[in-house]
């Protein structure tokens, strides 16, 4: 193998694996740490430059880091930094002081934000400390989008929502309430100097089977849930079927046991394992009552005499992979009210088709992965608007991403050119057996959530089920991190091969080897290197006898042992710090490692 | 130093031994000797050899002097025995240890000056004895506990770290051994665990006395240009002679046979040692013949590893001395010592 080029910022911000596993990048570990040093504030600031929505991502956000964990990989249960996130945000104290800056003096150029969701508030976000001028369009009385209209109140307290929503729209953005934009063209002619489309994914999917139209007590899932939110729908009938098993879906189910429903399954087409919600959602869907059905593929409505009395369903036999089923019989299920929670779909009745702005066959505009443009310049889409449903730290990341262009844009410059990304090394020594992080390895548990009580929580619809961590629990749950931040280093032409790396590492990440191509060697290591999504770092060649260093990244503690037990320093420990650009705040590449 | 612990983590594809117990589970504490010492070195190759036999913990029995490389046994093994001796009294002690429980693995670990200067005659007689007793030389030649003195093992010539030669002849331990009729004899390095862990592996299953010569740098000492034991030096000067592996009793010799006709040595116990990569006129059971190839080759400044010389027919201390087969320990005492009364009688036999 070629020597691994660490000084490529990927190389080690792909060890965090959590950072490198969230879209925005937030930087996980040096917050976890933030928090065990009882630093609040400093933690939720660090959050909000990249995920923008610290307090609300700490409650929602559907968490792709917690998979990618390494502490997984060892006791099974990864770090729970999205509660750690939430702690930060309950503890934090004023932040007012250290939001950006607004400009008082404007920079003359405006950009129109369609919708008033994470995407669009991300962009505004972005661009009102570099001075634009920011005027935002929601078709709603109020700010938000999916995160207000469809995430229940009892999964995020409105307080927390407009909190964060206020520490944008107080940076002075023209918000305009009950303003839909009915037509690109005649945005187009009010002359705004870039728009960022962040309208979301509006329309739920439909079943059109028969009796669907029959009855009003069939409910499209994110409607029924808007409903909830304004105040339009406050009872259900007492049996209740969801069709479809994803997020929505649970929220839907865990609605409907506080609005007055009491034999509510989820009927799910595909077995378990097989299913789009979270496994955390799952839980807390299972812990209020709800049953989930496996194996039902929904057939029809039933209908008597103009009332809905239930729904009939084929029982499925699958194979072992859930590809395909064959049906074994019939089955009926009384109902009162169902409500469909099989997906979302974009729509843009609102864009005219001949104004530059391509869609593609599946009528969704083509917009490019890197620029958020879309074929006509100057127009961004990001969000739910841009690829379909995904969740709100894409969203925020694509704000991010778009304002990077619409500032590039705006200033004459080609968007295709990219902000580089750069990374900080900073030695951890501070003396024999002191580093400046906490290297021991910790066995404690992931801590579990408390939640309010099950018959209190059905009494009203914004009781947060959630109680967050307490001071033990986040004290615990914080030194279940490996700090994969601080990465073990390696200067070759140190190393006297005495094995006393080797030797200590409690588990088996080095190996002095001949090189070989990847496959061979990765058989020849201390531990074979079986997890082939985790880089083998391989060194140059070793001055003694022309031999290798090769660490497998899998399951390193970053204990530090290597490097405290290595005479030479020829490992040190050196905290990475990704230096992530946003508009108008490039890396400072001459200071650091440029990718 | 600072203590620092081992993180109890472990790898998630970690193996299980017959016994079903993890490498890890061979452990000791956490060494305390200077980071990238050889001694450490050794001790890791101690580990995996001793978990790869599978050895019940309770069965060892670690004993050693003073000096840095007798601090070792605190390093492996948790659950086994251990004695720490005065200073190069560890080879009585053993003797005296195995001659009343003849049950328990002895492994020995001394230094080069615990074994060559103050406990040299203890070591001689030990092997004399043929005392079944893996015996380990962690060789680094200088005193390193007591910061850097030339040990008798330094060779005519090597320079001390602050510069000066050393005029005194060396102690070989493979040569004395070699003349005092020691019945297994190796040299390695504890650079290179590939070879130490079967050479370990093939003396816990030796007959008697396995006599190992370990060259293991001191880092802080001995590891300078001009240095005869330093980690360069010993790489640039290392003739791996003899490549042998350990075959356990149950396993299928035939099957391990390499092409360019290796040796076989059938041990006490039933396991085999082969040696693959032997040089032509090299017979690692004729006395004459291994003494002949090291002369020639150490008086070119090469150092000679492998495991050199076996010889499986000399019986141990116990068989020598007709002692019973049962370990002295379970013998009843009134057995073992009957009194004054047939004392006397004794006594009365010889008037
Ligand atoms: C039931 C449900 C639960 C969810 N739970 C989670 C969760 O727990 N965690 C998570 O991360 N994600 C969750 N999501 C997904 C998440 O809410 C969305 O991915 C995210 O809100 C998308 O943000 P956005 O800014 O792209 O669009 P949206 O949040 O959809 O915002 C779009 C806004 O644009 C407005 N708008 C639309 N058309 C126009 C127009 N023509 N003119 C003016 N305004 C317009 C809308 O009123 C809306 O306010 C959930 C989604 C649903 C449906
Ligand atoms: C009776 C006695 N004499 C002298 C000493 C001092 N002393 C301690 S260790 C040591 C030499 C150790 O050298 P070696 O066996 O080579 O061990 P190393 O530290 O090099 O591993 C000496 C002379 C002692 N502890 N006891
Ligand atoms: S920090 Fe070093 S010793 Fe610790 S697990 Fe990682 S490679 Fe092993
Ligand atoms: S401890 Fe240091 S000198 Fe020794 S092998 Fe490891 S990196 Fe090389
Ligand atoms: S002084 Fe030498 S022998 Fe002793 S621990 Fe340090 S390196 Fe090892
Ligand atoms: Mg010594």
């Amino acid at each position: 193998m070629q020597p691994t080029d660490v000084r490529n910022p990927n190389y080690y911000h792909k060890v965090v694996d959590c950072q490198w596993a969230c879209p925005a990048h937030t930087n996980v570990p040096e917050y976890i740490r933030l928090i065990a040093q009882g630093r609040y504030t400093d933690a939720y600031m660090l959050n909000r430059e990249s995920n923008v929505f610290p307090s609300i991502l700490g409650r929602t956000c559907d968490r792709p880091c917690e998979p990618a964990c390494r502490r997984g990989r060892l006791d099974g249960k990864p770090v729970a930094i999205c509660r750690l996130k939430r702690v930060a945000a309950d503890l934090r104290g004023e932040i007012k002081d250290r939001l950006p800056k607004i400009p008082a003096k404007k920079n003359g150029k405006r950009v129109a934000c369609i919708g008033g969701g994470p995407a669009s508030l991300t962009v505004a976000n972005d661009l009102m400390p570099l001075g634009y001028e920011v005027v935002m369009f929601e078709k709603y009385d109020k700010p938000g989008g999916l995160m207000r209209t469809n995430i229940p109140a009892f999964r995020l307290p409105s307080e927390v929502l407009y909190d964060e929503i206020g520490q944008i729209l107080d940076m002075g953005v023209d918000i305009r309430y009950n303003s839909p934009i009915e037509s690109m063209k005649a945005l187009l002619a009010e002359g705004f100097d870039a728009i960022f489309v962040g309208t979301g994914a509006p329309r739920g999917k439909e079943l059109d089977l028969p009796g669907r139209h029959d009855t009003n007590r069939i409910h499209i899932g994110i409607d029924w849930l808007e409903s909830i939110a304004f105040g339009h729908t406050d009872s259900i009938g007492e049996k209740v079927l969801i069709i479809g098993v994803g997020n929505t879906a649970m929220d839907c189910c865990r609605s409907s046991c506080r609005l007055g429903g009491n034999s509510i399954k989820v009927m799910a087409r595909r077995p378990r394992g097989f299913f789009k919600a979270s496994p955390w959602e799952l839980e807390d869907a299972e812990e209020e009552g709800v049953e989930i059905i496996v194996n039902h593929a929904p057939k029809r409505f039933v209908i008597e005499n103009g009332k809905l009395t239930g729904m009939e369903f084929e029982r499925l036999e699958w194979d072992a992979k859930a590809k395909n089923s064959k049906t074994i019989d019939t089955i009926f299920f009384p109902a009162d009210d169902v409500i469909l929670a099989i997906g979302q779909e974009n729509s843009f009745p609102w864009i005219e088709r001949d104004i530059g702005i391509e869609f593609d066959k599946w009528d969704m505009p083509v917009v490019d992965e890197k620029t958020m443009q879309c074929t006509r310049d100057g127009i961004f889409f990001g969000g739910d608007a841009a690829w379909g449903p995904k969740n709100i730290i894409w969203a925020a990341e694509h704000g991010h991403q778009a304002a990077i262009s619409i500032h590039n844009y705006c200033n004459g410059t080609p968007v295709t050119e990219r902000l580089p990304q750069g990374a900080n090394l900073i030695s951890t020594k501070m003396g024999i057996s002191e580093w400046s992080y906490h290297n021991d390895y910790n066995p404690a548990q992931r801590q579990k959530m408390r939640h309010v009580d099950l018959t209190r929580r059905f009494k009203q619809m914004n009781i947060e089920v959630e109680l967050g961590f307490d001071i033990e629990q986040t004290a615990r749950e914080v030194q279940r991190c490996l700090n994969c931040d601080i990465e073990t280093d390696f200067t070759a032409a140190r190393c006297i091969e005495c094995d006393a790396c080797i030797d200590v590492c409690p588990v088996q990440c080095l190996t002095i080897a001949r090189n070989g191509e990847e496959d061979d060697l990765r058989k020849r290591l201390s531990a074979p290197a079986i997890n082939l999504t985790q880089d083998l770092y391989v060194s140059s060649l070793l001055p003694q006898t022309g031999r290798i260093m090769a660490k497998d990244e899998d399951v390193c503690v970053h204990c530090g042992l290597c490097a405290e037990r290595c005479p030479t320093a020829a490992w040190d420990m050196q905290k990475f710090e990704l230096l992530i650009p946003y508009a108008g705040r490039p890396v400072n590449t001459e200071s650091c490692v440029p990718v | 130093m600072p203590s620092i612990a081992k993180p109890i983590a472990t790898h998630p594809s970690l193996q299980r031994n017959e016994l079903g117990l993890t490498i890890r589970d061979y452990e000791g504490a956490m060494s305390t000797l200077c980071a990238g010492c050889g001694h450490d070195s050794i001790t890791a190759a101690l580990v995996r050899a001793l978990w790869e036999i599978s050895v019940q913990p309770h069965m060892i029995a670690k004993l050693s002097g003073i000096g840095c490389s007798s601090k070792t046994p605190t390093y492996f093994v948790n659950g086994a025995h251990g004695f720490n001796s005065a200073h190069g009294r560890m080879p009585p002690i053993a003797t005296g240890a195995n001659a009343a429980n003849r049950e328990l693995i002895y492994i020995g670990i001394s230094g080069d000056g615990d074994s060559l200067s103050i406990g040299l005659g203890h070591m001689c007689h030990a092997i004399r004895r043929n005392v079944k007793l893996v015996y380990v030389i962690e060789n680094n030649g200088v005193y390193g506990l007591t910061k850097g003195q030339f040990s008798a093992s330094a060779d005519i010539g090597t320079k001390s770290k602050k510069g000066e030669k050393n005029r005194m002849a060396p102690i070989d331990p493979v040569m004395l051994g070699l003349s005092l009729g020691a019945t297994f004899i190796a040299r390695s390095f504890s650079g290179d665990k590939d070879q130490l862990v079967p050479i370990l592996k093939a003396a816990i299953a030796h007959r008697g006395f396995a006599l190992l010569d370990v060259i293991s740098p001191c880092v802080t000492f001995n590891d300078h240009d001009g240095s005869t034991k330093s980690y360069l030096y010993t790489r640039q000067h290392e003739l791996k002679a003899i490549e042998a592996d350990f075959v356990p009793p149950a396993s299928e010799i035939l099957a391990h046979i390499g092409k360019n006709g290796a040796v076989s040595v059938t041990m006490h116990d039933g396991s085999a040692i082969l040696f693959k990569g032997v040089p032509a006129n090299y017979d690692p059971t004729d006395r004459e013949k291994v003494i002949a190839y090291l002369e020639e080759h150490q008086g070119k400044g090469e150092v000679v590893t492998g495991l050199l010389y076996v010889d499986e027919s000399v019986p141990d201390m116990h068989e020598m001395n007709h002692s019973p087969d049962v370990p002295l320990i379970r013998v009843p005492y009134q057995k073992l010592c009957p009194g004054s009364a047939v004392l006397d009688k004794l006594q009365e036999d010889f008037r």
